[in-house]
């Protein structure tokens, strides 16, 4: 097979092509990118059927997101592909930080052992498709279509009509429901005339992805203001194949054309790495980036995922990652609604949750930009004081801000959270509206475990389970929304949900997130909670 | 402990001396450097969210840019 990035898919005509009137599909998603994917991937993995359509004949077009995050790699293992993203990726956890030619800070992502996924790992955008695609494709329930184009839309009343352009002639798709995962660019966006709000920023960076044989650890190197970039920044990271990601501030008035000429990228490559070194470009680009979202991601039976609904700086690795979180929050629901086990209404918290994660993406990564491109004299002062003094003074360093790296949104306002029975601040990171955390159990996962639907787990260090909580969970894994039942007396997975003592319960959404928990059991309490979590109360 | 409005200096003229001592042999732009690490360092020393909105809506209140 050829090389991811090397894949050409070719047009093959569907048998929707030239019928009378428009074929009827209950799903159709549009954009295969990753987050059209993922949305396919996970409806495959609850049975549902999809027609994914993508205007273009290959993965994404030079390397782009080359930063996965724990929680999307988490997704990913849930729908089949995570190992071999680990296998291919480079995993790393540790960054570093230079201000001039001193370096101030060093961080490292995740001190603590016990999670299955790494805290990132670093890959080109192209591979995670690929690998997205191969999962696909062994479904059987994913219809891919390349090199076709969503040109016009039409909301019927209970539906969805969509123009598609094909090389060998247009077609007509009636789609139950529409994922719009279209990118930046949203042809669904602009067909809908829906505005996208929001900041687009003068700066302008000049990525150079080169390929080159180099003995460096693998960390993230970031530099303010270096000798080869005075008064701007520079990244330097590295991603599969002795590839490596650099990534240099070129500020507002660069010439785009002057910039990406390859003889000009090469003396910026040198100037940081040196003069004598072998190298290839794999990828130039230079871009400005914008801060915006639209302001409701459900529009009836279109949802908008991924950059078609929002779009941040990529300082912090936020956009593919975050995208990857819309799928996973938006498909369960779906799933229940078409099976009519949940309301319509299950669907307006997709929408809810999502634009509040948005939100605080888009606050994360404004803050990043501010402060590696200060807008003011004054807050230029000011980043250069925090970088001067953490040279020496702790407290500065957690000031430092050259991205701060995706991590799951936890949904602390959102109408699905039930009761949330522990103490404030007891055991904080997985309250109600939290991803689970990972845990080692006896030979797997406790992420594995929980696995795609609702799941109940009783979290004891004392083995024998109490006989109300045994009847109550066998109970709860009968509804017609079934709970699975599970029972977890490890000591780190006890520890890291607030059990080491008292046993807890805790209900997971198909998610994977904290729906509600509790010490003690109260299979009522229960089944209050579960009606909440898919928005029958 | 909320803003202190009234005076909490032992020493208030000898401090007033020694921050203006601070930037005695200092150009304009260092003035403007160091008074960045001090508000800096004392915003960390304080380390009440609400004390410094407070004292920030008090400083720009009395330079006429009330928000
Ligand atoms: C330089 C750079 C670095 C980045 N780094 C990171 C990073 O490290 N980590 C991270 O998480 N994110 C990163 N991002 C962001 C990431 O690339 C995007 O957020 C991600 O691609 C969004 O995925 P998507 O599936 O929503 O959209 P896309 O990947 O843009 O996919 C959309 C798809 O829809 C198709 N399409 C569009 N219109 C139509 C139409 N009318 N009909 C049919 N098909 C259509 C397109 O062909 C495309 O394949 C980076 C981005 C850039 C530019």
């Amino acid at each position: 097979m050829a090389h991811a990035k090397d894949r050409v898919f070719p047009h093959r005509r569907s048998a929707d092509h030239g019928q009378p009137g428009p074929a009827h599909h209950p799903i159709v998603i549009v954009g295969a990118g990753p987050v059209g994917l993922v949305a396919a991937l996970d409806l495959a993995s609850k049975g549902h059927r999809t027609v994914v359509i993508d205007k273009k004949s290959n993965l994404s077009d030079g390397s782009r997101a080359i930063c996965w995050a724990k929680r999307s790699l988490e997704i990913m293992d849930r729908l089949g592909a995570g190992q071999a993203l680990l296998d291919k990726g480079i995993t790393w956890k540790t960054g570093k930080v230079f201000f001039d030619t001193r370096q101030v800070y060093e961080f490292d992502l995740l001190p603590e052992a016990g999670h299955r996924m790494p805290a990132f790992i670093n890959l080109q955008q192209y591979y995670f498709e690929h690998y997205g695609v191969e999962a696909a494709q062994q479904t059987g329930l994913i219809d891919l279509r390349w090199q076709e184009e969503v040109s016009g839309l039409t909301m019927t009343g209970d539906g969805v009509l969509l123009d598609i352009a094909t090389p060998e002639g247009p077609y007509r798709l009636l789609a139950d429901w529409v994922i719009a995962a279209d990118g930046a660019r949203s042809t669904l966006r602009r067909l809908m005339g829906l505005e996208f709000e929001g900041r687009v920023f003068q700066d302008q960076f000049l990525i150079c992805d080169i390929k080159m044989k180099m003995d460096r650890p693998v960390e993230r190197w970031f530099w303010f203001d270096p000798p080869f970039n005075r008064g701007r920044s520079a990244l330097l990271h590295k991603q599969a194949d002795d590839v490596w990601r650099l990534d240099f501030q070129v500020g507002n008035e660069a010439d785009r054309d002057e910039e990406v000429r390859p003889e000009n990228a090469a003396r910026r490559v040198r100037s940081m790495l040196g003069e004598d070194i072998d190298f290839t470009f794999e990828w130039i680009s230079l871009y400005r980036f914008q801060s915006r979202r639209l302001q409701r991601f459900r529009h009836g039976r279109v949802l908008f995922a991924g950059d078609a609904a929002h779009q941040v700086s990529p300082f912090g690795a936020r956009g593919g990652n975050s995208g990857v979180q819309d799928a996973d929050n938006l498909v369960w629901k779906l799933d229940l609604v078409i099976k009519g086990q949940a309301p319509d209404g299950l669907l307006d918290s997709y929408d809810a949750e999502r634009a509040y994660a948005a939100d605080e993406n888009l606050l994360h990564t404004t803050r990043s930009t501010d402060f590696i491109a200060p807008k003011s004299a004054a807050s230029r002062m000011f980043r250069d004081g925090v970088l001067a003094l953490a040279e020496t003074e702790p407290f500065a360093r957690r000031l430092v801000n050259s991205g701060r790296l995706s991590v799951a949104t936890s949904y602390d306002q959102s109408p699905l959270n039930g009761m949330d029975g522990f103490a404030r601040g007891e055991a904080g990171a997985v309250r109600p509206g939290a991803a689970a955390l990972d845990a080692p159990l006896d030979g797997g996962w406790l992420l594995q475990q929980i696995g795609g639907g609702f799941a109940g787990v009783w979290f004891s260090r004392e083995r024998h389970v109490p006989e109300e909580v045994a009847r109550g969970q066998a109970g709860l894994a009968q509804r017609e929304v079934p709970v699975k039942a599970l029972v977890v007396s490890q000591e780190t997975a006890c520890a890291r949900y607030g059990a080491a003592g008292a046993p807890a319960y805790y209900l997971f959404r198909p998610d994977q997130h904290v729906a509600a928990r509790w010490h003690g059991f109260d299979q009522g309490a229960v089944e209050a909670a579960l009606d909440r979590a898919i928005a029958k109360s | 402990m909320p803003l202190q409005y009234d005076l909490n200096l032992k020493d208030p003229d000898g401090t007033y001396a020694a921050i203006i001592d601070a930037h005695g042999d200092l150009t304009d732009a260092e003035s403007a450097a160091l008074n960045a690490r001090l508000v800096l360092l004392l915003a960390n020393h304080i380390g009440d969210a609400e004390v410094l909105r407070k004292a920030i809506e008090v400083a720009r209140t009395s330079l006429g840019k009330a928000r």
